[in-house]
C-alpha cells in the first residue's frame, strides 16, 4: 500500500497542532518495505508531544531500522479531532514517517509507559482495523506486541497483546523479528498459533496466550504455560554492557516543542539505591554505567547534530554516575565541548553535592530545583529506603538558595506503609522550614510541595501492601493544604481518583482486560489527561464485570497469595521483596549495593551478571546518608556565595516555562 | 536589525509542502538549531539570558507556503554571505531552503516595519470542494475591483467584527486552474490591518473557500518602487564580505 498522505494532508489545516502528523524530524527515516522484511510499527499510545520523545522507543527504531531483516517507522495518538476526522472517513491509524497504513506492517509495538495509557492502546488497536481482542485476530493481522516498565504487570493487557517483552529491548527485538519473519517466509504455516508459540521460546518474550489462569473464585489460583516447552517462568532480558549499545545515535529533533525537548544522553541503566516504592530501581537492576568517553563523545555528537542547546544526561539518579564529575566538568569547562550549552541532571538526589553539580553546569538562570525526599519524616523514609536526613535536605536548599536559586519544589509520596498523620505532617514541617532557609537570602524564598498518593508496583517489596483508598488519600492532602494554608509554600497534588485507578491496573489480573475495553468502548481514551478521566467509567465497568476495586486497591496481600504476575520476574527472588517489606516495616534501612557488599536480591546472581561503574571510586555524597559515607570523606565539594556568571547558555528562550526548571 | 559592532545579514527562504504546517514559533527554533548546526557565528545579546541576534519578518500561519520569506540576523564576524545558502539548507527541516543571502546595511529598518506589500496566491474551492466556475471567479474578482469597500466578517482576539478590508486589498485575478480549485493571485497591504488569504476569500464570496495559498513575493515599497527586501537595504560596500 502507499502513503495515506494524500488523503490525510486535507485533514490538517482543520485540527489542532497539524505538524504532530508530519513526521519530518532530523533523525527520521524513509525505510524500503519489502516481501523479506519483517515492518514495525513502533506506537507510543499518547499524543506526538508526548511520546516522541520516549528514548526506547527511538533506540528500537534504530536498531530495526539497522537490521536486514526489518524495517520500523513509529505513530502516536492522533488528538480528537483527527482521530474523529479519520474514523468519518475510514482512515485509519498511520505512520509518521512514510504515512503508511498501520494495518499494512506486520507487527504494532506497543510502549507502556503508564497504566492509564492501555485504553489508548486498544483504541489504536481498533483504529488500524485490528480486532482489539487478541483471539479474535485472524493470521493476516498484524502481530501485536508490547514493552516497557507496565509490561512487568502484563496481566491487565493480556486479552489485547499478543507478546509482550519483558525487561530490555535492545536484543530481543531482533529475535522477536527474526521469529517473524521465518514464519512469514514459510508461508505463515500453522496460522498464529504457530508464530505465537514460537514467540513464547524467546527469552524475555510472554505470550498470554499460551498461558491458563485459574481462579478459585476471587482468588487467583495460579498461571501455567499450555505446551512443556513454553516457560513457567518468563525472566526478564537485560543487556549486560551498555557500552555496546549506544544508541539512539541519532536522536529525533522534532519541529514542534514537545516534553523533555533536548538532547537526551543515558548515562546508566538501573539503580542500586533500593527506594521500596520505586519499581523502576528495582526492575532494572543491576546497574550499568556507560563508560565516560562514551557518554561524552554521544553529548558532543549529538549537539553537533542536533544543533540542541540543551543536553539532559538522563538516568534514575545521575548524581550517582561514578563518573559524573569528570563527565560534568569536560563537557562545561572544555571550551571545545559545549559553549553555550545547558546541561541537565534529571532526578537529582537530595544533598549539597549534588546543588554543587547543578551550579557547576546552570550557570545561568538558575530559577527552580527539584528535590525528592518523597516522606515527610525520617522515620518514614526508612520505612521506604530513601535515607535522606533534614540536614542533607536543609544543606540542599542552603546550597541552592545561597548560589541564586530562587524556587524549590518537594515531591512526597502519601499513603505509604505504616504512615500516620505525623509523617504526613512532617511535609509541612520540611516545606516550612525550606523557605525558611531560603529567606536567609531572598525575601521570595518560595516551595512547592507537590503530593502523589502511593500506587504500589508489581516486583516491589511494597507489592503486597494495600494502597491508601480515595478518601483517605483526599483527608492527608487536605491535612497538609490546611497545615501549610498560610505559609508560602504551595501544595500541588495528583488527582486521588486517577491514583485509585492506576491502582486497579497496576496489581491488576487478566480479570481487569474487561474493565479496561469497557472504558475504552464508553469513550474513555486519554485517561492521563485530567480533562477526560472520568471515575465513574471505572467504577461502572468494575460493577458490570463483578469485581469489587477494593479487594484490587486497598486490600493488604498475604506473603502466600499467588500475584498475578508470579510468572515473571526481574530476578528479584521474592523472598528478598518480602523481607524487605519487613525490614521497611521494622523501619530498617538498606544501604546501596553498588558501593557495599551483595545482600543478594537474586538479580546478579541469577543472571550472572554485575553492576557496570565506570570510575572505581563512587561519587561524594555517599550512599544514601546510610552513615557510610564512601567519597573522599569529609566535606562536601560546594562552592558557597559564588556569584552566577552571566554565561550565554540559552537561546532565543521562546517559552520560558518549565524548561527553565533544571531538573524536571 | 542594529548592526552596531556585528555584521548583520538578511535571508530569504521558501517554505513549501508538508512543513507548511508548523507554526512561526517551531520555523524560529528550527532556524536557532541550523545556525548551531552550520556552527555560524552568532552574536549574542548582552543579559542574564543572551539570546541570538534574529529578527524575523512578518509571521506565516499555519499551513500556508511561502516562497518568499525573510530573517534577518547579526553575526560577530565578516562571513560571505552566499556561502551561508548551503548549509543552512542543508541544517533546516526539509521544505524550508534558504534562497538568497545578503549582507545588511547597519541599522536597516526592521522587515516588520518595512515590508508593506504581500504577493498570494490562492487556490479556492466551492464548499462542497469542487471547482468553481473560473469565469464565475473572475468576474467576482473584477467586482471586488471596482467596489470601494468590502465589509468582512474577522475574528480578532475572540471577537467578531466587521471590518472594510478594501483599502488592504491592492489587487486580485483568476491566474488559472489549479489541480482542484480556480487559482487567484492578490496583493494585499500589510497596513493597517493584516488580512488574511482565508478571509479575503470569504469576502469575496460566502461559497468560495481557500484551499491553499502560498506567499510568493514580499515588497518594501520606497519612493513608488517596489523593492526585494533582500536588495532595500543591502549594505552599500563590500565590507561586510570576507576577502
Amino acid at each position: 500500500m502507499s502513503s495515506l498522505w494524500p488523503r490525510i494532508e486535507p485533514l490538517l489545516a482543520g485540527v489542532e497542532k497539524p505538524a504532530r502528523y508530519i513526521g519530518m524530524e532530523r533523525g527520521s527515516q524513509a525505510p524500503e518495505h519489502g516481501p523479506g522484511t519483517v515492518a514495525w510499527l513502533l506506537i507510543y499510545p499518547d499524543t506526538y508531544e508526548i511520546g516522541l520523545p520516549n528514548q526506547g522507543l527511538q533506540i528500537l527504531y534504530e536498531i530495526l531500522n539497522e537490521r536486514h531483516d526489518s524495517v520500523a517507522e513509529r505513530a502516536y495518538a492522533p488528538w480528537l479531532d483527527l482521530e474523529g476526522e479519520l474514523r468519518t472517513r475510514g482512515i485509519g491509524l498511520f505512520s509518521v514517517d512514510t504515512h503508511r497504513a498501520a494495518s499494512d506492517f506486520d507487527v504494532l509495538a506497543f510502549n507502556l509507559s503508564a497504566e492509564l495509557v492501555y485504553t489508548n492502546v486498544l483504541n489504536l488497536i481498533d483504529l488500524t482495523g485490528v480486532p482489539v481482542r487478541a483471539v479474535a485476530r485472524s493470521e493476516e493481522d498484524p502481530i501485536v506486541i508490547a514493552g516497557g516498565h507496565c509490561a512487568f504487570n502484563p496481566e491487565p493487557m493480556a486479552d489485547f497483546v499478543d507478546a509482550f517483552v519483558i525487561g530490555d529491548g535492545e536484543e530481543p527485538v531482533g529475535e522477536v523479528s527474526g521469529v517473524v519473519a521465518a514464519w512469514k517466509r514459510g508461508g505463515r504455516v500453522g496460522g498464529r498459533e504457530a508464530v505465537l508459540h514460537d514467540l513464547a521460546t524467546v527469552p524475555g518474550v510472554y505470550v498470554p496466550s499460551m498461558y491458563t489462569v485459574e481462579y478459585d473464585g476471587a482468588r487467583l489460583l495460579g498461571t501455567t504455560p499450555r505446551y512443556p516447552d513454553v516457560p513457567k517462568t518468563v525472566d526478564k532480558r537485560t543487556v549486560a554492557d551498555l557500552a555496546d549499545w549506544p544508541y539512539p545515535k541519532n536522536q529525533l529533533v522534532p519541529l514542534i516543542e514537545v516534553v523533555h525537548d533536548r538532547l537526551n544522553v543515558e548515562i546508566f541503566r538501573g539503580c542500586t539505591r533500593g527506594c521500596r516504592f520505586c519499581q523502576a530501581g528495582m526492575i532494572t537492576r543491576p546497574v550499568r554505567e556507560r563508560p565516560v568517553e562514551q557518554a561524552r563523545n554521544m553529548v558532543l555528537d549529538g549537539l553537533r547534530r542536533t544543533g540542541y542547546d540543551e543536553v539532559a544526561l538522563t538516568s534514575l539518579s545521575s548524581a550517582d554516575f561514578s563518573g559524573i564529575d569528570g563527565l560534568v566538568s569536560s563537557l562545561v569547562n572544555d571550551s571545545t565541548g559545549c559553549p553555550n550549552v545547558g546541561v541537565s541532571l534529571p532526578s537529582l538526589r537530595v544533598d549539597a553535592f549534588t546543588v554543587g553539580l547543578a551550579s557547576e553546569i546552570q550557570k545561568v538562570r538558575r530559577t527552580g530545583l527539584t528535590f525528592a525526599p518523597e516522606g515527610g519524616s525520617w522515620r518514614i523514609r526508612q520505612v521506604i529506603n530513601k535515607l535522606i536526613t533534614e540536614e542533607d535536605l536543609y544543606a540542599a536548599v542552603d546550597g541552592a538558595y545561597s548560589q541564586g536559586w530562587r524556587r524549590v519544589k518537594l515531591y512526597f509520596l502519601v499513603g505509604l506503609p505504616t504512615e500516620m498523620d505525623e509523617d504526613t505532617l512532617g511535609i509541612a514541617e520540611l516545606a516550612r522550614n525550606v523557605v525558611e532557609v531560603g529567606k536567609r537570602y531572598t525575601k521570595q524564598a518560595s516551595a512547592t510541595v507537590s503530593v502523589g498518593g502511593f500506587v504500589p508496583k508489581a516486583h516491589t517489596p511494597f507489592q503486597w501492601f494495600g494502597q491508601n483508598g480515595i478518601g483517605e488519600l483526599r483527608r492527608k492532602v487536605n491535612l497538609l493544604r490546611d497545615e501549610l494554608r498560610r505559609s508560602p509554600a504551595k501544595v500541588r497534588w495528583h488527582d486521588p481518583e486517577a491514583t485509585f485507578v492506576e491502582g486497579i491496573v497496576s496489581r491488576g489480573d487478566r480479570r481487569i482486560g474487561a474493565v479496561i475495553e469497557r472504558v475504552w468502548r464508553a469513550g474513555g481514551t486519554f485517561q492521563e489527561w485530567s480533562e477526560h478521566f472520568r471515575l465513574d467509567r471505572w467504577t461502572t465497568a468494575m460493577a458490570e464485570e463483578g469485581l469489587d476495586p477494593d479487594w484490587y486497591v486497598t486490600r493488604h496481600r498475604t506473603e502466600d497469595e499467588v500475584l498475578p504476575w508470579d510468572h515473571i520476574t526481574a530476578g528479584l527472588h521474592r523472598d528478598f521483596l518480602w523481607q524487605d517489606f519487613q525490614a521497611a516495616l521494622a523501619e530498617h534501612g538498606l544501604p546501596d549495593c553498588r558501593w557495599t557488599p551483595c545482600y543478594d536480591c537474586g538479580v546478579c546472581t541469577d543472571y550472572a551478571i554485575e553492576h557496570v561503574v565506570a570510575s572505581p571510586v563512587p561519587p561524594a555524597g555517599g550512599s544514601q546518608g546510610t552513615g557510610q559515607d564512601l567519597s573522599t570523606g569529609g566535606s562536601v565539594p560546594i562552592v558557597l556565595g559564588r556569584t552566577p556568571a552571566p554565561v550565554p547558555a540559552k537561546v532565543n528562550d521562546l517559552v520560558p516555562s518549565s524548561s527553565s526548571e533544571a531538573v524536571t | 536589525m542594529r548592526g552596531d559592532t556585528g555584521f548583520p545579514v538578511r535571508l530569504k527562504f521558501s517554505e513549501i509542502g508538508k512543513v507548511r504546517f508548523i507554526s512561526h514559533r517551531d520555523v524560529a527554533r528550527a532556524f536557532e538549531r541550523a545556525f548551531r548546526i552550520a556552527e555560524l557565528p552568532m552574536a549574542f545579546t548582552l543579559g542574564f539570558s543572551p539570546r541570538p541576534k534574529v529578527s524575523f519578518g512578518l509571521a506565516l500561519s499555519v499551513a500556508h507556503e511561502s516562497d518568499a520569506e525573510y530573517l534577518d540576523l547579526e553575526l560577530t564576524e565578516p562571513v560571505d554571505p552566499e556561502s551561508l545558502v548551503g548549509p543552512l539548507t542543508d541544517a533546516l527541516p526539509e521544505g524550508i531552503s534558504v534562497i538568497g543571502a545578503t549582507a545588511l546595511a547597519d541599522r536597516a529598518p526592521a522587515l516588520q516595519e518595512s515590508v508593506s506589500l504581500l504577493v498570494w496566491d490562492i487556490e479556492v474551492t466551492n464548499r462542497a470542494g469542487e471547482m468553481p466556475d473560473t469565469l464565475a471567479v473572475a468576474r467576482l474578482a473584477a467586482a471586488v475591483m471596482a467596489t470601494t469597500t468590502l465589509p468582512t466578517a474577522r475574528t480578532r482576539k475572540g471577537r467578531e467584527t466587521t471590518e472594510d478590508i478594501r483599502p488592504v486589498l491592492r489587487m486580485i485575478e483568476v491566474r488559472g486552474q489549479g489541480e482542484c480549485g480556480v487559482l487567484l493571485r492578490a496583493e494585499l497591504s500589510t497596513q493597517p490591518v493584516a488580512v488574511r488569504p482565508g478571509e479575503l476569500v470569504a469576502a469575496l464570496d460566502a461559497d468560495l473557500v481557500e484551499l491553499r495559498s502560498r506567499r510568493v513575493a514580499q515588497w518594501i515599497e520606497r519612493g513608488g518602487a517596489r523593492l526585494e527586501p533582500l536588495v532595500a537595504d543591502q549594505r552599500a560596500e563590500e565590507t561586510a564580505r570576507a576577502s
